[in-house]
């Protein structure tokens, strides 16, 4: 798990354009919206976007986009838990 | 359509360009000073970088922005530093710009994320600044501006052209003052110019290193071409 969310940490910098980011700054379990990193509403759509890219993973109802992109952590146990390429 | 031949000089001259930027051929210049040049410019996203850096600019979401909108925002930047803090309303003060490649860059960007259906993964934040007006909203956003704005397409810079709409804009009070010019982008080809155009009652001497100009068709010409 540990691996998946270091490579998580560095996909979502690089697909966000988080230049002034380092790994250490981001807590896996800091909520990614609203505090912490202060991703906006684009964001969240190329999160989407990097989940069906890199990991092959659709999400087919927005509902449950609050759940799994509420931190690092809960997109990896999702990822781990769905995963169909990667 | 003629722009410019309807409004004589003298006409114009109750509005002065208070402060400039300028950024071209590797060279910044603020006021007519020079403050940045990169002798050989490998690529725009390099030398606009090394600006931001240099000027210390803090504001994250720079990094997100494409080309136009990175090139408007750090010449909007330094043509609004000490300049307009806390002078106007945030809804009086207007901004008309211009170009010749409209959001064509970024257009080219966002085509090649499609190109391949095998791999068919549209970049959302690449498509939102497929529209040329997104640098005056990320201008607005920054500074917190909600006046009148206007981005203006052309094949070549149109002083006449800026000089009607910014005229109409300030002669009718829809704003106080207003920020013009140019900004323009294609691969790493670019040129941008910024002037701020006030009121000249509204003037206050915040920046004696400047002597203002008046705001006519030979001002703005002159500042295109201040390198």
């Amino acid at each position: 798990m540990d691996e998946l969310i270091n490579k998580l940490k560095k996909e979502v910098i690089t697909q966000l354009n988080l230049e002034d980011i380092s790994l250490d700054d981001i807590n896996p379990d800091a909520p990614l919206f609203g505090e912490g990193l202060g991703l906006d509403s684009i964001d969240a759509l190329e999160l989407i976007v990097l989940l069906e890219k890199n990991y092959g993973i659709k999400i087919e109802d927005p509902k449950d986009g609050k759940k799994i992109f509420h931190s690092i952590r809960t997109m990896a146990e999702y990822i781990t838990a769905h995963q169909t390429k990667g | 359509m003629q722009y410019g031949a309807g409004v004589p000089e003298n006409l114009t001259m109750d509005k002065l360009i208070t402060s400039f930027v300028y950024i071209g051929e590797g060279k910044v210049f603020v006021n007519k000073r020079l403050i940045f040049y990169q002798e050989k410019i490998v690529t725009f996203a390099e030398f606009i970088k090394a600006l931001y850096k240099q000027e210390q600019v803090s504001y994250p979401k720079f990094y997100k922005m494409d080309s136009l909108s990175k090139l408007g925002f750090m010449t909007s930047e330094l043509l609004l530093r000490n300049e307009i803090q806390g002078r106007y309303q945030a809804d009086s003060l207007a901004i008309v710009l211009a170009n010749s490649s409209s959001s064509l860059d970024t257009d080219i960007n966002y085509q090649e994320s499609i190109r391949d259906r095998s791999a068919y993964f549209p970049s959302p934040s690449v498509f939102v600044y497929t529209l040329a007006n997104i640098v005056i909203g990320e201008i607005c956003i920054r500074h917190g501006f909600k006046g009148e704005n206007t981005f203006l397409i052309s094949e070549k810079f149109n002083s006449g052209q800026l000089l009607d709409f910014v005229s109409e804009i300030l002669d009718n009070r829809r704003a106080e003052a207003c920020i013009c010019g140019w900004v323009e982008i294609l691969g790493n080809q670019f040129k941008a110019m910024m002037a701020l155009v006030e009121n000249d009652n509204t003037i206050l001497p915040l920046n004696p290193d400047f002597r203002p100009l008046p705001f006519s068709l030979t001002a703005i010409t002159d500042l295109m071409n201040v390198n």
